[in-house]
């Protein structure tokens, strides 16, 4: 008996990448989602020659709201499992002189995830049942000159997230929302990044089939990041606003 | 970032790029003034190192496709061996060839055409391979084969990744009807008698021998000799042959800091040999040892590198032609044993014929030491060194952290040819690598 599929979006991202393993090992049908899908075509092959399960490709923007509808009601089998690694970190000095890649990211990061989840979520919702994973960021704990565009698009995601599990939390529908930390992706490539801090993709993904298969609400990958956005969130504004974070 | 092979000397300077796909990996050959690609980083020294760009290409790990008629795998360059094994042993397939780790890429293994304990049967590498498709200087993937533009195939067997970027290759595994394997250890007293055993047992699909290179006089040379066969399914025993496939997941262990670097000194080192020794009494003994212990014994502890203590250690591999490899491996072992400094792994094989234009391997010996990195380790291997040349032996380079670019050519009258056709095709001033300077490839 083949399992139902999990659905995953910004299938390209490292995270994705590493999810989509995982979940294929367990023997899970995949789903692939992101844009210019045709080329994701090395990983469909990569997959299925690895661990026999059935993988297909579906062409998804996540700043095109409109089509969000629609390729859930042109997707071949609604998913078990859906998980949403959309992200863009973008540059943060050019959001703050610009308004156009400030934008994009609230886009990126809210807007597309959001709206993409939102659908799902009313279909999940009349199937009575199946998990919905959002990625939002430790980032969206609290707004840190150095990066708050993105900050705030994250927060805007974690809130969507809580919000959303509340209202399917008696429909058989679960929501886990997953606040990675440092993690060592093409995202962060090139940054310096303390390495007990830093998770590799492939434990993200071990992560986040473990939240799914035990209905956790919120997990951190690694547990030193509840600790330190406990103390970090708990800093006075007064005083925050003069540190360097 | 710092970067270093698994030698863990030198460590050096390197912007590193880890490109996602051949789009991006194509641009930055095209974009960089030079650059090397790296694999999983198991070469021993600065192989796989370039200051300017070095092209991490563990995200170009897919694989393609494979035809269970022919036991072909299309693979991209960055999967590794362990990746192939464990999708594939239990369908019934085996790498062709495999070094010592199976934390190899694809690509690193055939850049370095390494060999394994059949090299005297099958060859190295480059036997298994049926094609490369290799990324050159243009940005362009163009692919070549033992009778498909088959120079640039020859050069880029054992090339070091020097001759473009492996970014993807079909190779030929072959079919086992188990994972385990059939050993046979035989006692060799002397080094007379271990050459013996291994021209006795040329017919065995596996063997190597471990040599105690503290044993002096007519010690010299005793080891161990270890033959192996796939085991069939009906040698198995009865609860082994239900699931041929299944062993059992060995004990990982690691370690997880340096260790002092004295710790190996001479006595450890003794104590150590003598008792490994001492195990195989009886002769010849007979077990059936699981694939994962039998090719990669060294794996199962994580980092084991870092037993050498920070400064790392050097690994010493040469070949000597046949006629002179007794000779030859009289005086290296003699000359180690005064040293005294202790060479931990010692590793005897006998090679069999090769066919390439710059690939390491010659009918004869090989013999593989290391040693703490230190003053005292750089003057022996100097010795060593000099041995090997008046032997008529050459180096591999994916062990090699120091050597001379006057030591290699010394030793080996191919690398004018390979220096030159580096040039002409365009490749010397795009693909280098701290090595290639050091040796003026």
């Amino acid at each position: 008996m083949t399992k139902p599929p999990v659905l995953l979006f910004g299938a390209r991202s490292d995270i994705a990448k590493a999810l989509a393993h995982r979940f294929a090992l367990d023997g899970r049908a995949l789903q692939l989602a992101a844009r210019n899908a045709a080329s994701l075509e090395s990983d469909r092959a990569d997959l299925e020659l690895r661990y026999g399960v059935s993988v297909t490709l579906h062409e998804f923007d996540a700043l095109a709201t409109d089509t969000h509808a629609d390729f859930v009601r042109q997707l071949p089998e609604l998913p078990e499992i859906a998980v949403c690694a959309v992200g863009l970190l973008g540059v943060q000095v050019d959001s703050e002189r610009d308004t156009e890649p400030a934008v994009r990211i609230m886009r990126s990061n809210y807007e597309g995830p959001a709206s993409i989840l939102a659908v799902l979520a009313n279909s999940f919702e009349s199937r009575q049942s199946g998990t919905l994973v959002g990625i939002s960021s430790v980032a969206g704990q609290r707004g840190r000159a150095s990066n708050y565009i993105y900050g705030s698009a994250k927060a805007g995601f974690t809130a969507f997230l809580s919000g959303l599990r509340n209202r399917l939390a008696k429909k058989g529908v679960h929501v886990v929302t997953v606040l990675p930390g440092f993690v060592a992706t093409q995202m962060t490539d090139g940054m310096r990044l303390p390495p007990a801090l830093t998770a590799q993709p492939a434990e993200v993904a071990a992560a986040i089939a473990q939240a799914v298969a035990r209905k956790r609400n919120v997990i951190f990958v690694r547990p030193v990041w509840r600790l330190i956005m406990t103390v970090v969130c708990s800093i006075p504004e007064s005083l925050f606003k003069n540190m360097k974070v | 970032m710092k970067l270093s092979g698994w030698g863990r000397y030198p460590v050096l300077e390197a912007q590193v790029h880890a490109p996602r796909s051949l789009e991006a990996l194509s641009a930055l050959v095209r974009s960089e003034p030079e650059l090397i690609a790296r694999g999983n980083g198991r070469s021993y020294g600065d192989s796989a190192i370039n200051h300017k760009a070095t092209i991490a290409m563990g995200h170009l790990n897919r694989m393609l496709a494979f035809d269970p008629a022919s036991g072909q795998l299309v693979a991209e360059a960055g999967v590794l061996l362990a990746d192939i094994i464990s999708v594939f042993l239990p369908r019934g397939w085996f790498p062709m060839v495999t070094p010592g780790t199976k934390f190899v890429t694809l690509g690193g293994a055939i850049a370095a055409d390494v060999h394994g304990k059949n090299h005297h049967a099958d060859g190295s590498f480059r036997s298994c391979v049926d094609w490369v498709d290799l990324l050159g200087a243009d940005g362009e993937i163009s692919r070549c084969g033992p009778r498909l533009d088959s120079d640039i195939f020859n050069l880029t067997l054992g090339g070091m990744g020097l001759t473009g970027v492996i970014v993807r290759a079909a190779i030929r595994l072959r079919p086992v009807e188990s994972a385990w394997v059939r050993q046979t250890t035989l006692k060799a007293p002397d080094l007379r008698s271990a050459i013996k055993a291994f021209e006795d047992g040329h017919k065995a699909t596996y063997s190597v021998a471990w040599i105690d290179c503290m044993g002096q006089g007519r010690h010299l040379g005793r080891s161990l000799v270890m033959m192996g066969e796939h085991a069939l399914r009906h040698e198995l025993p009865a609860e082994k042959a239900r699931a041929p496939f299944r062993t059992s997941a060995r004990p990982q262990m690691s370690v997880p800091f340096d260790l002092p670097g004295n710790l190996l000194n001479g006595l450890t080192v003794r104590a150590f040999n003598a008792f490994y020794y001492a195990a195989g009494a009886g002769g010849r003994a007979q077990q059936l040892v699981d694939w994962d212990r039998y090719f990669y014994p060294l794996d199962a502890i994580t980092g084991w590198n870092r037993i050498y203590g920070s400064g790392g250690f050097a690994q010493f591999q040469c070949v000597l032609p046949l006629e002179r490899s007794e000779a030859g491996l009289r005086a290296l072992l003699a000359q180690t044993a005064r040293a005294g400094s202790g060479s931990f792994l010692a590793v005897l094989k006998r090679m069999g014929p090769q066919e390439s234009a710059f690939s390491f391997p010659m009918e004869g010996y090989t013999l593989a030491l290391d040693f703490p990195m230190n003053r005292k380790t750089l003057a022996l291997l100097e010795r060593l060194d000099q041995i090997t040349i008046e032997h008529g032996g050459r180096f591999y380079l994916a062990k090699d952290s120091r050597m001379t670019a006057a030591t290699l050519e010394a030793s080996d009258n191919r690398v004018a040819d390979f220096r030159n056709q580096r040039h002409s095709r365009g490749l010397a001033s795009r693909f280098s690598s701290a090595q290639a300077k050091r040796l003026a490839l």
